[in-house]
């Protein structure tokens, strides 16, 4: 199918590409190379001091002055976008495998484990997400791996939710009779049928649970539970240097924007991709 | 006299994929006069919708007008700004639209919605708004005038609700009437009361209406001139009378072919074919079926038929009837609650999985909307391939011709086997699910409502390619539909059924002519006719609107069908199980009656 598959025959290249997917992908582009070579350009290392003065101003240490231990914001900065965007993609891949399994197997199983498997994920989803991390990592201890399970976990309750719901939608449809007519195995008609149908909602929940993870992590840092120094991590970076707003220091601001242009940015992508999957309008209206 | 509505030259435009305006609409006049019943015809895509909300100087969100006059009243509406027009909405011009349950909101009394654009407008006071609704009821003949404004959507049935449509649309008193497909989602008996509802109103207030439809049997009954639209333009207008019987376009003429198919010969008597001698490839004994697990519903009651080999039998009865169950039971989709199900006479398990795959390949299922039936996002390649890999195991290049074979079969180019669903129009899904049933080459398809969905024209086409592959390849279908004319004019041996149970059963000869169940000279009597005069002898002669659409509960002692029997007998009918009565070829009738009675 790959090779004979061809390009709609009318590509308007206005449609595809709007201002807004331009600018998410030109912000969400720029944050992926910064993450990738980030540390090779930094002038300092993450846990170098390189003044003893703190919260110098922009501009007289570094690019962009230096945090509240003398250390160069501008490198630390650099180093942050590695270990954020690093560790929401790894929680991210990792909540939606297991609630994209759990999900689809509730979907097809009987009532009797579907109602079994949806109390559970009820009763996870009735605590505050934030309040319960906290507990399970102050019983467990914070390390980087227990954070990432820990965070994991709990945002695989609302991909459980959305998948099973996708999935329940899509296995009453007829296309799914005729594979059952035919005799196809469970395995077949999940993998085959309905998985192919949940791809773009899914697609699009990952951009948004990813920025979601990227706050909840910084959350978790910043109330520090998560990421721990010296190592930098946006969260980290505006907890520290908190107190530096006071003395007009931007050490905590430039982090925070950090964080704030990759959410939009994504968000912009995922937004264009979710209008692109609603379909064409006109065609709709042809009937 | 001056016109109501006075179209001119119409343009409209509509956003493509591509996101430039392409006209959907090309220079359409129509003009409509007090009283008048003007229709637009076409299939989908015609522009016959566009046109008629035009009338409203209303266009779809990604439509735009660009050219021509609309002249409501005397005003051009093109000149009007947005205020001006939404205030003309509902009050001078009214819509009524194809699906009622849709265009009901559920939480809200029926009366306070029939009355809504008198409140909206602000015409009366909303006590005399209501009483001028229960007037529109008893005009409308719905049952119970006095009180049910206060009933919700639900409690009403759907052709209730589609004259409370009509309801809404007058309670102001509009000059304009703007009917899209009210009848097309109604069963014929059904259609019937509507379609008479609404001629004696738009009479009786003088109202101007445009009447848009694809089926020219129901608008022979109700319009007084007919536009004919196809792509946008005006293929051919005039009287009435004068399209139906000398149709000069031809675009007209393939419309009126498509209408109501000749039934079959009805010569099939003398082939002395007796059904007991012919191989049944499938067949089910006394199959009660139904849904829910803890309150059953119970859909199919007792029902047995058998399917002879490269025969066509036909199942027919009113949405609800159990008719989609059957096939769901024999195809193994839906587990009966008793009977069985035989395939060359041996016993099928009930669920498809546990059942052996020649079985599973002899018995495929196509279903009623194609836009479900297909997997989004297969391929055609993968949908005609994944059968073959199945059923009948070919090596890549034979799998590969054979999928260009069926795609010839059913008359689609080659070059569609790299297509996805999403670019194929209803008609063409339509025969890449019979492709794929036939790729398991299999003895039988169950055919649930295959062309239901699809336009006349279209339809047409399926039901002459079916035919054609039964000749050819010798395949039998279980074909279900609720159009009696669609299965006249092409099955061998039909099934009426009503509330779950087969009420008459026999050649396609015996059950089209006298002895009838009351049931079949029933729907016998509610297909539309291409006369003009027809709906107003159907309605003077029968007491059609008796008991319609109340609820059947299947699971009730006597005969189903003794509450809209014009000829049961009080204290027997509903009383006493139906006997089954035999006549010769296995021609049956459920009924009371003695036969010499349902014969007159």
């Amino acid at each position: 199918m790959s090779a004979a598959s061809q390009a709609p025959s009318e590509t308007d290249l206005k449609t595809r590409f709007t201002p807004s997917l331009i600018i998410g992908l030109v912000i969400v582009g720029f944050w992926l190379l910064v993450a990738l070579f980030g540390p090779a350009l930094a002038p300092h290392l993450e846990s170098d001091i390189v003044t003893d003065m703190s919260y110098a101003p922009a501009g007289e240490v570094g690019l962009l002055g230096s945090d509240y231990l003398g250390r160069d914001v501008f490198s630390r900065l650099l180093y942050g976008a590695r270990m954020t965007m690093g560790l929401a993609l790894l929680v991210t891949l990792l909540s939606f495998s297991l609630g994209v399994i759990l999900g689809f197997i509730a979907a097809i199983s009987g009532r009797w484990i579907d109602g079994l498997m949806s109390r559970i994920n009820d009763a996870l989803m009735a605590f505050p997400s934030i309040i319960l991390a906290l507990i399970v990592m102050s019983a467990l201890g914070t390390s980087l791996m227990i954070m990432i399970v820990t965070v994991a976990i709990i945002d695989s309750t609302r991909v459980f939710r959305l998948s099973r719901a996708l999935a329940m939608d899509i296995s009453v449809m007829d296309f799914v009779d005729v594979a059952r007519s035919r005799g196809e195995s469970l395995w077949w008609i999940t993998v085959r049928e309905i998985l192919p149908n949940t791809l773009a909602p899914l697609a699009a929940e990952f951009g948004i649970r990813f920025t979601f993870a990227i706050l909840f992590i910084s959350a978790l840092s910043f109330l520090g539970l998560g990421v721990q120094p010296p190592a930098a991590d946006w969260g980290v970076m505006v907890k520290e240097n908190l107190q530096g707003l006071l003395f007009g220091s931007a050490a905590a601001l430039m982090p925070a924007a950090a964080v704030a242009s990759l959410t939009v940015g994504v968000n912009l992508i995922v937004d264009w991709f979710l209008r692109r999957m609603g379909g064409d309008v006109s065609q709709e209206l042809m009937n | 006299m001056s016109a109501v509505i006075d179209i001119q030259d119409l343009w409209v435009e509509a956003r493509s994929s591509g996101g430039s305006f392409q006209p959907i609409v090309e220079g359409v006049s129509v003009s409509v006069y007090p009283g008048e019943v003007v229709a637009l015809i076409g299939e989908s895509g015609s522009g016959k919708t566009t046109t008629a909300l035009s009338a409203m100087a209303y266009s779809k969100p990604g439509c735009r007008i660009v050219g021509g006059s609309i002249t409501l009243n005397g005003r051009d509406l093109l000149k009007l700004d947005q205020e001006e027009r939404r205030q003309l909405r509902g009050r001078e011009a009214a819509y009524v639209a194809q699906s009622a349950a849709a265009a009901f909101n559920p939480a809200i009394r029926i009366g306070d919605q029939v009355i809504e654009s008198t409140a909206i407008h602000q015409l009366m006071p909303r006590d005399d708004a209501l009483r001028e609704a229960v007037k529109l009821y008893q005009r409308l003949d719905l049952p119970d005038p006095e009180r049910l404004s206060n009933r919700y959507p639900h409690q009403v049935s759907g052709g209730q609700l589609q004259r409370l449509m009509a309801a809404m649309a007058m309670s102001s008193s509009p000059a304009l009437l703007i009917l899209d497909e009210p009848t097309t989602a109604l069963d014929v008996t059904t259609q019937i009361s509507v379609l008479s509802a609404f001629k004696d109103l738009i009479r009786g207030q003088n109202t101007a209406a445009i009447y848009v439809t694809h089926d020219l049997a129901v608008v022979a009954q109700i319009a007084d001139r007919i536009v004919v639209m196809q792509n946008g333009k005006v293929m051919e207008a005039g009287a009435t009378e004068q399209i139906i019987s000398r149709p000069e376009n031809a675009y007209t003429q393939t419309l009126m072919a498509a209408v109501r198919p000749p039934p079959k010969s009805m010569s099939v008597e003398g082939e002395g074919s007796d059904q007991t001698d012919d191989e049944m490839i499938v067949s089910v004994d006394s199959i009660t079926a139904g849904y829910g697990r803890t309150e059953t519903k119970i859909v199919l009651q007792d029902v047995s038929v058998a399917v002879p080999k490269g025969k066509v039998v036909g199942v027919i009865g009113e949405s609800g009837c159990g008719k989609s169950t059957l096939a769901r039971v024999i195809a193994g989709l839906l587990p009966q609650r008793s009977g069985e199900i035989y395939h060359h006479g041996q016993e099928l398990p009930n669920v498809a999985r546990r059942r052996t795959r020649s079985v599973l390949k002899n018995i495929q299922i196509v279903f009623q909307m194609p836009d479900v039936a297909i997997n989004p996002r297969h391929r055609v390649r993968e949908i005609l391939g994944r059968p073959l890999d199945l059923f009948i195991g070919l090596s890549a290049s034979a799998r590969e011709s054979r999928i260009d074979e069926l795609l010839e079969l059913v008359e689609l180019p080659t070059s569609y086997k790299t297509r996805l669903p999403g670019e194929l129009s209803g008609g063409e899904k339509q025969r890449i699910n019979l492709a794929r049933a036939l790729a398991a080459e299999p003895e039988v398809i169950l055919c649930d409502e295959v062309t239901s969905a699809l336009d006349t024209v279209v339809g047409k086409a399926i039901i002459d390619l079916l035919k054609k592959l039964q000749a050819n390849l010798g395949v039998a279908y279980l074909f279900i539909s609720h159009d009696l004319s669609t299965v006249a004019s092409f099955a061998d041996h039909v099934v009426v059924l009503y509330a779950g149970r087969v009420v008459e059963q026999g050649p396609l000869a015996s059950v089209l002519a006298p002895p009838f169940h009351p049931y079949t000279r029933l729907l016998l009597s509610s297909v539309p006719e291409l006369r003009t005069d027809w709906l107003d002898g159907v309605v003077a002669s029968k007491a059609h609107l008796d008991h319609l659409g109340q609820a059947v509960d299947s699971s009730k002692v006597g005969c189903p069908f003794f509450s809209r029997c014009a000829v049961a007998v009080n204290d027997v009918c509903n009383r006493q199980d139906v006997p089954l009565r035999k006549m010769d070829q296995g021609h049956t009738v459920a009924c009371h009656l003695e036969l010499d009675a349902l014969r007159g």
